[in-house]
């Protein structure tokens, strides 16, 4: 045990009053400050250490689709109040603050897109409206993405990043699972690829349905990955949890993750995949399900 | 009831008035006395008092009658309504996961496949049975024997009842969110009938890993949610201590709801006091509705089946639609439930 505290170093003194907030970002892997405008630039990833901050849905869709080419659906979904719920804030208040935050009607943007000019059924997950949770507006939604691909005879790309099934809505959010899952069925059964991207965080009931289905899954680095959060698995085991327990290079090692891509290439990696796997070509194998 | 443990609070008066009514049929038979007026009064006053207690349950005495020590299990039910049940283990991957028991028995003198979570009933069966809460391994036997009977040609029988799956570090090594989210995505392929029954607690995506099927029913003191009460408390109200309001808030044990939304096609009534009460007449009942969607499900051929199993699901969920939106939108608010389910369903 120390007896002394640890001296808190940083390269650069900064007085409070001199940073106005949102102006300059601290790299959490290095400590390093850096200029907000050039991280947004470098699609939120600290460009030394490679940490990647969050990134809005709109900023990500932006840096992944051939310019102009992305056509948005299904915005105007919005959620209801299936259950009247309310914890110590009403679940319709919580829903308008949401959507004032993010100036979106739900934690997720579908459309049809085209990456490096191959054309792509799109779903982006945004963290910032409810955690990313899944009621039946994201169910939904990217259910029709899944069924857009099947109709347009394309690949399914999905970013997830959530923390879960929609607590608010009940088990209507639990059902969506099931619903994005079966509409999956039916795109193995067309023989077209699903290119699964995990950011941080995903967890939860997005985690145990479409999250880990992809025929190919990609995580971003860093990125939370789970299904019970962590604190939950401490509680329940009474254990400590290993080093980096859950975080896309733990299941890169332990086989569920298929490669770790930085944002900075996403695009790249997911075109070269498409190309290999968006063949048209009839399969030869027996047919899914 | 024939034990003092397990007495619920709320089943607290029922307790003194059935010990009432013991004495006095004690003292009447001591003293030869004809007390037959006062003993009647106090069974009315007991019958009265039960369905009182019993027709205005809360959420959260819902939630502790699906969690009663002495509620019937799945083996229970097996049991009562199977015969020549060969139970087959593990996942031929990594081990058997006793929390899920599986393998082929006869309904009706029909071979069905059975997949079922299992609590234990004491310390010792709960360390085996893990509280009912699955590894991934669980999982991955239930897909196994759903593959079999698929292609033998049994219907499958599910019987739900897990507080989750298990939130363990092993669970997510061997990455118990793919097993679920496999098992969500195969059923919905699967060519035979499949049914499922929570019988207790339907937690979360632990619950759904086994449920995705041509029909969901549940008992009317069991609960389904896509969360537990205590975590959802943790979450919202931030402490543990709030999981009544939480239950109440998630509409726990809401049955009318969750035929209303589609979630389930009925529910299978409990006798007065809850299943534990008669675990015969519990199972009686559950025998009639698992007969009638049975009979029902046969004549659909597989393509059938999972057409209208894929449309079930597909239909959940409430949202709003603008009319103009580019896909085909379903109108403003679409509570949807699903159409054609012709099982009894009483409460």
């Amino acid at each position: 045990m120390a007896f002394f505290s640890k001296p808190k170093y940083s390269t650069v003194t900064v007085k409070k009053k001199d940073m106005p907030q949102g102006l300059w970002r601290k790299c959490p892997l290095s400590g390093e400050i850096i200029y907000t405008k050039e991280l947004e630039q470098n699609q939120n990833v600290v460009p030394k250490s490679g940490y990647h901050f969050p990134i809005a849905a709109p900023d990500r869709i932006r840096f992944l689709v051939d310019p102009d080419s992305f056509e948005e659906f299904d915005a105007g979904l919005e959620p209801v109040d299936p259950l009247g719920f309310k914890d110590l804030v009403p679940y319709t208040e919580r829903v308008a603050k949401y959507q004032q935050a993010s100036g979106q009607k739900e934690a997720v943007i579908c459309g049809l897109a085209k990456i490096h000019a191959i054309p792509v059924s799109l779903a982006v997950m945004d963290f910032r409206f409810g955690a990313g949770s899944m009621g039946s507006v994201v169910g939904e939604k990217i259910t029709r993405a899944i069924e857009r691909a099947i109709e347009r005879k394309c690949s399914c790309i999905i970013f997830s990043a959530s923390g879960g099934a929609r607590m608010q809505e009940g088990i209507l959010s639990l059902m969506q699972m099931a619903k994005t899952s079966a509409a999956l069925a039916r795109l193995a059964r067309a023989r077209l690829p699903y290119i699964s991207v995990l950011t941080h965080p995903t967890t939860g009931g997005v985690t145990a349905s479409f999250a880990t289905l992809g025929d190919v899954i990609l995580a971003e680095p860093g990125a939370l990955i789970g299904f019970a959060g962590p604190r939950v698995i401490k509680e329940a085991t009474n254990r400590d949890l290993p080093e980096g327990f859950q975080s896309s290079e733990f299941f890169l090692e332990h086989g569920l993750v298929d490669q770790i891509v930085s944002r900075l290439e996403m695009r790249d990696r997911i075109a070269a995949l498409l190309r290999l796997l968006q063949t048209g070509a009839p399969g030869a194998g027996r047919a899914a399900g | 009831m024939d034990s003092n443990l397990y007495i619920l609070e709320f089943e607290k008066p029922l307790r003194e008035l059935s010990s009432q009514l013991q004495s006095l049929q004690r003292s009447a038979q001591e003293n030869q006395l004809d007390l037959s007026a006062d003993i009647a009064s106090i069974e009315a006053k007991l019958v009265a008092t039960k369905r009182q207690i019993y027709s205005s349950l809360s959420a959260w005495q819902r939630v502790q009658l699906a969690r009663h020590p002495r509620r019937p299990y799945s083996l229970d039910y097996i049991r009562a309504l199977f015969t020549g049940f060969e139970q087959l283990h593990g996942d031929r991957l990594f081990r058997d996961d006793p929390s899920i028991v599986g393998g082929p028995a006869l309904f009706d003198g029909r071979p069905v496949m059975l997949i079922a979570q299992q609590k234990g009933r004491n310390t010792k069966e709960n360390l085996l049975r893990n509280f009912g809460m699955p590894n991934p391994e669980g999982y991955r036997k239930a897909l196994r024997l759903m593959k079999m009977a698929d292609k033998f040609g049994l219907p499958v029988i599910c019987l739900v009842d897990t507080p989750g799956a298990f939130p363990g570090i092993g669970a997510e090594e061997r990455h118990v969110a793919e097993a679920i989210a496999v098992n969500l995505r195969e059923m919905a392929s699967f060519g035979v009938p499949q049914i499922s029954v929570v019988i207790g607690e339907g937690g979360s995506g632990g619950a759904l890993g086994i449920a995705v099927t041509d029909r969901v029913y549940i008992l009317e003191n069991a609960y389904y949610s896509v969360i537990s009460p205590e975590s959802c408390s943790a979450i919202l109200w931030k402490d543990k201590n709030s999981a009544a309001q939480a239950a109440t808030a998630l509409r726990l044990g809401d049955q009318e709801m969750l035929k209303r939304f589609g979630i389930v096609d009925g529910v299978v009534p409990e006798p007065l006091g809850g299943a534990h009460n008669d675990p015969e007449e519990a199972a009686a009942n559950l025998r009639t509705v698992l007969s009638a969607a049975l009979k029902d499900l046969s004549r659909l051929s597989p393509d059938e089946l999972r057409d209208a199993r894929y449309q079930r699901f597909r239909a959940l969920g409430a949202f709003e639609a603008p009319p103009q939106t580019p896909a085909a939108a379903p109108s403003t608010e679409t509570v949807q439930k699903n159409s054609g389910n012709s099982v009894p369903a009483t409460t």
